[in-house]
């Protein structure tokens, strides 16, 4: 089960890609995209991952502690609030696209001219 | 192309990808086996070097700090560009809150939200700032306090209606609380390069013990202006968000 986790990653990255494709409604499309780009956490905090070490904090156990990989665990971190606001910002352009269109189907609007 | 076809094409695309992702992915030490040495080097030299016992924050603001401004800015952009498209569009105008279903029996805002939004408020401020203001210390900063403290906000809205929101978050002074936060980041670092140091460089005495809320030096501070970048970003958006109920195109009605 070593790389049951990276196949995990796989799963997420392809069910969402899927979802993504395949979709008729924008804010479902969006979500989708979520679950694409949370697949990079799974991968992150994987490949960091040290088997029997602690979190990356030495605030109440003795340094020199192993401890997991904080540079992966930095990048996750920022990219969870960053992906928030992206998702907002994407979720606003569906709400102008059907203020517009009048459909959120993102078949139908491909098939518009803006 | 059909939706059926459009299915086929990207399961067997999809298909392919995850063959070669896979491939690509067992050549990596397995789960577990972190081989190193970057993140081993950087838990051994992060508490000597810049006093934080949190070294997420550490890496976050010091080492990649460079790193963290660009992705502030993402975010910036992102507050930003919501703003933008969702700005009154020509043909719209602002009206106030009404029911569009006047027939519907929309229950009131109950006393039990109310009393439970209000009852949180307080207690998720302070911990927001308490998240904020201990990034050298525990697992927590300004990404994380500032999510929490945009949540007080929302608290309000819940409790309350949009109005009241809007009176405890006027857009002009969210903006500034905002570009505040950004600019301090830079400002932080920008300050380092009269001093002869590379940009980002933590120049501020770091404290007597490490994770202390006066160590670290310029962790805790640009923790706190991430906190106040964010916060005031999250504002924005959802009052962008909920704004959008007010608009109405002409013609509508």
């Amino acid at each position: 089960m070593e790389y049951f986790p990276f196949v995990v990653v796989v799963w997420i990255l392809c069910v969402g890609l899927y979802g993504v494709v395949t979709s008729r409604h924008l804010v479902h499309q969006i979500i989708c995209l979520i679950v694409v780009q949370s697949s990079t956490y799974v991968l992150l905090l994987g490949v960091g991952y040290v088997t029997g070490a602690v979190a990356p904090y030495y605030f109440d156990v003795p340094v020199h502690t192993p401890a997991v990989d904080p540079v992966v665990q930095a990048l996750a971190l920022t990219d969870v609030v960053v992906e928030a606001a992206v998702t907002a910002l994407l979720l606003s352009f569906a709400i102008q696209a059907h203020k517009r269109f009048g459909t959120l189907d993102p078949q139908e609007l491909a098939s518009l001219k803006g | 192309m059909t939706p059926a076809q459009r299915r086929w094409v990207s399961a067997v695309g999809i298909a392919g990808l995850a063959a070669f992702y896979l491939w690509g992915l067992s050549g990596l030490p397995g789960f577990g086996d972190y081989p190193g040495p970057y993140g081993f080097i950087v838990l051994h030299l992060a508490v000597k070097q810049t006093f934080a016992t949190g070294i997420v924050s550490a890496v976050n603001f010091d080492y990649r700090g460079f790193d963290t401004v660009g992705e502030e800015f993402i975010l910036f952009a992102a507050a930003a560009g919501t703003g933008v498209v969702l700005r009154r569009l020509r043909g719209e105008r602002e009206r106030s809150a009404v029911d569009e279903a006047a027939d519907r029996d929309v229950p009131a805002t109950s006393d039990a939200v109310r009393m439970v939004a209000l009852l949180f408020t307080g207690p998720v401020m302070v911990v927001g700032w308490w998240l904020t203001s201990h990034a050298q210390a525990n697992p927590s900063g300004g990404f994380q306090g500032g999510v929490i403290l945009a949540t007080a906000f929302i608290l309000v809205y819940l409790s309350g209606e949009f109005v009241v929101l809007k009176r405890f978050s006027p857009v002009a002074l969210t903006e500034a609380v905002e570009a505040a936060g950004a600019g301090g980041f830079a400002a932080i670092g920008v300050a380092a390069v009269p001093m002869g140091l590379a940009y980002l460089t933590n120049y501020l005495p770091k404290g007597q013990f490490a994770g202390a809320v006066s160590s670290s030096g310029t962790i805790a501070l640009i923790s706190f202006f991430v906190g106040l970048e964010v916060g005031a970003a999250f504002i924005l958006i959802i009052g962008e968000l909920l704004e959008q109920t007010l608009l109405i195109r002409q013609g509508d009605r």
